[in-house]
């Protein structure tokens, strides 16, 4: 159901080609597969185990181990909210009980209908604008309460589509690197019995 | 070199271990140097036979490289001249205790239940380096406890410390990555991939490993406590690889196998058939006494009934002429000293030469004896291995092991041939597939291509590859049968072609039956004596001794059932073979138990074919009896009894010595020590392998028979090479180390500062070690082992033999007296093999048929399988494997049910395509429950030929095979 579709497999190819070893390109295909369906289910990395040469148990310790990938299905925008230490300082945790009030759902939530993940998270790197959260991954720095109802809102009504894009989108993996700017020689510099 | 050797080059590493001056290797691990100058430094994610990782910081010790003391993982530094190694400093102690107090902060502490209670490194190693009391309070992780994580291993996530042994093992060692660590930071946890489960053929081992009780063997779970535990040393006899192990039991019950480390043979893996096949000897199945039938029945008998119906068929038969009157079909059961009295029984008294201790499913015994041998050793540093042979992965595991690691962190490169892929194919440098009956013209071609001048070029050409890789200066063949399907012809000319062109070529033998070699050593083969010599070359030798040998060589087990078929064989013994279930053409074994006069059987359970038989013996089994075996390199090594045998079951050579008084002879062996004796003088090749050296540390290893290559010319084992006597009779041994000795701690373990007592638990546990797991400790001690008298006797008789031959070679002699006097006959030479005689080419191809392959799984419905009840829902039945393109002008897709025909039968099989089987041919497993592999080989013909077809559907009940 949720293998990578056609596209993703030529994709996931062309990736596997970058490096010496398919196996390398293992957080790249799990970054594809998380684009693809919004999260990396056990048919994605069972997929991507047999086109890196891997058992699927060593591409779940991989994929585990990434806070970022998700393994269950998230909703259409997550909601992460900054509770370490600068933005605590700047009421943070404020932060996330209103998410939590103005969204009905605890932290690792869903709401019902399916349009937000609510998730506590360590720095986000942006402490001189304390509080701060991030939608998808895109930052909505020193925001206030109303401003985060506000946000809510125009989500919902599928308005501000172009600031924050469907979740998966992590990483550019669709890179078109020319030839000349190669670095390296990929496979071919390897010994052929490794590579 | 010699000039090397003048300068007397310092070889060695000085470094300082708690104030001692010690010589470590180059390269040496501090915590392996240490531990050989009988200093241990506790440690959990430490095993030296894989990669060291650092994980448990366990081994943190105060280290001194030159820029002070720093503290270090003594497990991940290389040794370094000068180095300083403090082990007892404030600080080195303060590390092992912060350690260990947070590997408990979420370890539950549930030892009464654990099985690993009274054995567990974590908890002897807590008692011995760790904190009285822990300052965390917090509650503890819970995960569900335990999860099966595959049929036959269970986890308990709570007890893991993450040490990373279970897993590494997986990747490293087995090669089944199917366990990781998966979530990170205080949620890590080790677990396999949803509906993945842990279905390595080795997951046993990490059981084994496991440094605590996190992972769990379902046939040992909550089946004892270690201390109530019993062990012997022995060998397993699962397969021909002969590992060493550690036999345990409870309550006269045999619970546990662990594997033992040994450098030539297992690295102390086990197989989980291996480990787990011992439910079989402990099964309600087993016979406890002799059956004899009464009309359509078999009754449990005395053994005096028993043995006067045996003796009156034998005798009855023995008084019809023609050589095959008699014929005793099996023995690689049996231990070495059983076959030779069975080989002396047959050829004496029986006065028969069919015997054969294969079923039509291995090979010549004259290829297979007199073909140039090679250690495991030998063949893993071998520059290019060539398999031609069944599929090691199911067959020989830990030899598969063995090959793959040579291939993986050593650079041996791997030439398979073979009909279909393998477990070994993904290892092959050059993987080729032969069309069955075709192996010799495959060889000829890469040999041809070989001596061409026309080199390169054709780089991605795998037969290129190979022919390139045949040039290499060490070649040794993995040799055995690949498929019952085809006879083994083919491969024995391929194997003369090979010897013909590479002289330097050794063979290792991969014949699977536990003891097939020894007795093929022990001539249970037609035109064989003992001590691999021909029955026309030892028969002055043995004739002596044995008095009069049957004038010409008998038949083999083809040979055997052909002739009892059509009713030339009076009377059949069976000596653990089960025709029914092993012979290639079940057709022909059916004929030939339906046409012999009378049938005796001699088994340790009631097999198919033991049903059909007029007298069963029942003869007791792995683990309850000592003597030898010997495993596919011709290597020796002893069995002990643990247990007792069921009811009145007995020892095989037992039954021989009483059959051949009953029918008026005397075999002249009255104790196993006796037959090894007599095999030790009069077995040319044998000679020089004494009870005392089998006893000795040397025998430990086990000996190999004859002349074979030493392999340390070869190689120098990896990590092992750091200790002398690795795994054994040190504290180095992980085995010992880990399970056998109960303790995680040497014999310097060290007093605990604070109480100044000896470290609880920790002298006592390492006596037990000593005691039980020591060469020495484990060698023959008074009243239980064949014992001082037996010893003192073999003393006499070299003394004797000094002086009765002269200075002669020879220690011949003759029992009876006088014979003639001037002639003492010369031993024997050991068989060369001559090459294989005619040999029938395979038949046209045919565009409609299709080859049948037939090889062995690891798990079938073989004796022990079946009657393990851990491992008998293992076997995953017959099916027919198929390439797409085959199935395809059928019009089904696979898992349809085709019918499959040949000119012995017919069977319906479900269907599963698999491109590892090229096209014009098709795979079923051999003895699957169920199967209908044996129901279609006609070994009649060279390869056996099929057609498929498609079948009513619909779960049609007429269709079933």
């Amino acid at each position: 159901m949720s293998r990578l579709n056609p596209g993703n497999v030529e994709l996931a190819r062309t990736i596997i080609s970058r490096y010496p070893r398919p196996r390398s390109a293992l957080i790249p295909l799990l970054h594809v597969a998380q684009e693809q369906e919004g999260w990396v289910s056990p048919e994605a990395m069972a997929h991507i185990a047999e086109l890196v040469d891997l058992a699927p148990a060593e591409v779940l310790g991989t994929a585990s181990f990434y806070g970022m990938f998700k393994r269950e299905p998230v909703g259409r925008y997550v909601v992460s909210v900054c509770t370490n230490i600068s933005c605590l300082l700047l009421g943070g945790e404020e932060l996330l009980e209103h998410c939590e009030r103005t969204l009905g759902i605890k932290p690792g939530a869903t709401t019902s209908d399916g349009m937000f993940t609510l998730e506590d998270v360590e720095c986000i790197a942006a402490c001189t604008d304390a509080p701060c959260l991030q939608v998808n991954y895109r930052y909505f720095l020193r925001i206030s309460h109303d401003e985060v109802d506000a946000l809510v809102d125009d989500l919902r009504a599928g308005r501000r589509t172009d600031e924050v894009p469907p979740h998966g989108t992590l990483t550019r993996v669709r890179q078109d690197i020319r030839p000349e700017r190669w670095v390296g020689r990929g496979a071919e510099g390897l010994p052929p019995e490794i590579r | 070199m010699a000039e090397q050797t003048e300068q007397a080059e310092k070889t060695t590493v000085t470094i300082t271990v708690d104030g001692r001056q010690v010589e470590a290797q180059p390269g040496e691990l501090v915590i392996a140097a240490a531990e050989r100058h009988g200093v241990y430094i506790p440690r959990f994610c430490y095993h030296p036979r894989m990669r060291s990782v650092g994980m448990c910081r366990m081994c943190v010790v105060e280290i001194d490289s030159g820029r002070g003391p720093a503290l270090q993982p003594a497990c991940m530094l290389p040794v370094a001249e000068g180095m300083t190694v403090d082990t007892q400093s404030a600080k080195s102690k303060k590390v092992q205790d912060g350690v260990l107090e947070f590997l408990l902060i979420n370890h539950p502490l549930d030892c009464p239940v654990c099985d690993k209670g009274g054995e567990c490194p974590l908890q002897d190693q807590t008692l011995a380096f760790g904190p009285g009391e822990s300052r965390f309070v917090e509650e503890k992780r819970h995960f569900a406890k335990p999860i099966a994580i595959s049929e036959l291993v269970y986890l308990d996530r709570e007890r893991c410390i993450l040490c990373d042994r279970c897993t590494r093992f997986a990747n490293e060692v087995a090669g089944d990555p199917l366990i990781s660590f998966i979530d990170r930071g205080n949620h890590t946890q080790i677990n396999t991939f949803p509906d993945e489960p842990f279905a390595s053929y080795f997951s046993g081992n990490t059981v084994q490993i496991c440094p605590v009780g996190a992972l769990l063997a379902k046939p040992y779970r909550f089946r004892a406590r270690p201390w109530d535990l019993d062990q012997v040393e022995s060998t397993c006899t699962s397969c021909s690889v002969g590992c060493r192990i550690a036999l345990q039991s409870s309550s006269n019950r045999l619970v546990r196998k662990l594997g033992v480390d040994v450098d030539p043979v297992n690295w102390g893996w086990l197989c989980d058939k291996g480990r787990f096949d011992f439910e079989a000897i402990n099964s309600d199945d087993r016979l406890g006494a002799p059956l004899v039938r009464q009309g359509e029945e078999l009754a449990q008998a005395s053994w005096a009934e028993a043995l006067a119906r045996a003796t009156e068929a034998l005798d009855r038969a023995g008084r019809r002429p023609g050589r095959e009157s008699i014929a005793v079909l099996g023995g690689a059961r049996l231990g070495n000293e059983d076959a030779y009295a069975w080989s002396k029984l047959a050829r004496t008294v029986l006065g028969t030469d069919s015997v054969d201790a294969q079923l039509g499913d291995g090979l010549p015994a004259q290829a297979v004896l007199g073909l140039p041998r090679a250690t495991i050793d030998a063949a893993c540093g071998a520059d290019t291995i060539v398999l031609l042979g069944p599929d090691l992965k199911e067959e020989l595991p830990v030899l598969y092991l063995r090959l793959r690691d040579a291939v993986v962190n050593r650079g041996a490169k791997l030439v398979e041939l073979s009909p279909v892929e393998t477990g070994m194919t993904r290892y092959a440098t050059a993987s080729l597939r032969y069309r069955p009956g075709e192996a010799a013209q495959l060889v000829r071609s890469l040999l041809e291509l070989r001596t061409g001048d026309d080199r390169g070029n054709g780089a991605a050409d795998p037969r290129r590859q190979a022919a390139e890789l045949l040039r290499a200066d060490s070649v040794v063949c993995v040799l055995g049968r690949p498929s019952l399907a085809e006879a083994p012809e083919p491969v024995c000319e391929a194997a003369a072609a090979l010897v013909d062109a590479l002289p330097g070529i050794s063979f290792l033998s991969a014949l699977r039956r536990a003891n097939v070699h020894g007795a093929l050593d022990m001539g249970l083969a037609p035109g064989l004596l003992p001590g691999r010599v021909s029955l026309e070359k030892g028969r002055r030798w043995f004739s002596r001794e044995w008095g009069s040998l049957p004038s010409e060589p008998g038949l083999d087990a083809t040979g055997i059932l052909e002739a009892a078929a059509n009713g030339r064989v009076a009377c059949l013994v069976l000596l653990g073979a089960d025709p029914l279930a092993d012979f290639p053409d079940r057709d022909l074994a059916r004929r030939a138990l339906a046409g012999a006069g009378s049938v005796i059987a001699v088994d340790s359970f009631l097999t198919d074919s033991a049903r059909q038989a007029d007298v069963v013996l029942a003869a007791s089994s792995f683990g309850e009896k000592s003597g030898t075996t010997t495993n596919l390199e011709g290597r020796v090594s002893r069995l002990h009894q643990k247990v007792t045998a069921p009811g009145t079951a007995r020892a095989d050579w037992m039954i021989a010595a009483e059959l051949a008084f009953r029918l008026g002879g005397d075999l002249g062996l009255d104790s196993l020590e006796a037959v090894w004796d007599e095999i030790e003088r009069l077995a040319p090749s044998h000679q020089g392998i004494t009870r005392e050296r089998l006893s000795s540390p040397e025998g430990f290893d086990g000996i190999v028979v004859g002349d074979v290559p030493d392999a340390s010319d070869h190689q120098a084992p990896p990590s092992m090479a750091q200790s002398d006597s690795p795994g054994i009779s040190g504290v180095a041994g992980h085995v010992k180390v880990d399970t056998l000795a109960s303790t995680g701690m040497g014999s310097e373990a060290r007093p605990d500062p604070q109480s100044g007592d000896q470290p609880a638990g920790a002298p006592e546990a390492l006596g037990q070690a000593a005691t039980v797991t020591g060469p020495r400790g484990m060698g023959y001690t008074e009243g239980e082992e064949p014992g001082a008298g037996a010893e003192a006797e073999a003393v006499e008789a070299t003394v004797e033999a000094e002086h009765g031959s002269g200075g002669g070679e020879d220690v011949f002699r003759p029992s009876g007296g006088g014979g003639d006097q001037g002639t003492t006959p010369q031993r024997p030479p050991l068989l060369s093999w001559a090459g294989p005689g005619t040999t029938r080419p395979p038949p046209p191809r045919d565009r409609y048929s299709l080859r049948l392959v037939s090889s062995r799984r690891l798990y079938d419905d073989g004796t022990l399988v079946h009657h393990s009840p851990s491992l008998a829902p293992l076997a995953a039945g017959a099916h027919l494997r198929v390439h797409p393109g085959d199935l395809q002008p059928l019009g089904v897709s696979s898992g349809t049910r085709v019918g499959i025909t040949s000119s012995r039968g017919r069977a319906v099989l479900e269907a599963v395509t698999d491109p590892g089987v090229p096209q014009g041919t098709v795979f079923v497993a051999f003895n699957q429950p169920g199967s209908a592999a044996s129901g279609l080989i006609d070994v009649g013909q060279p390869v056996t030929e099929v057609r498929l077809e498609t079948t009513p559907q619909d779960g049609d009940p007429g269709s079933g095979g």
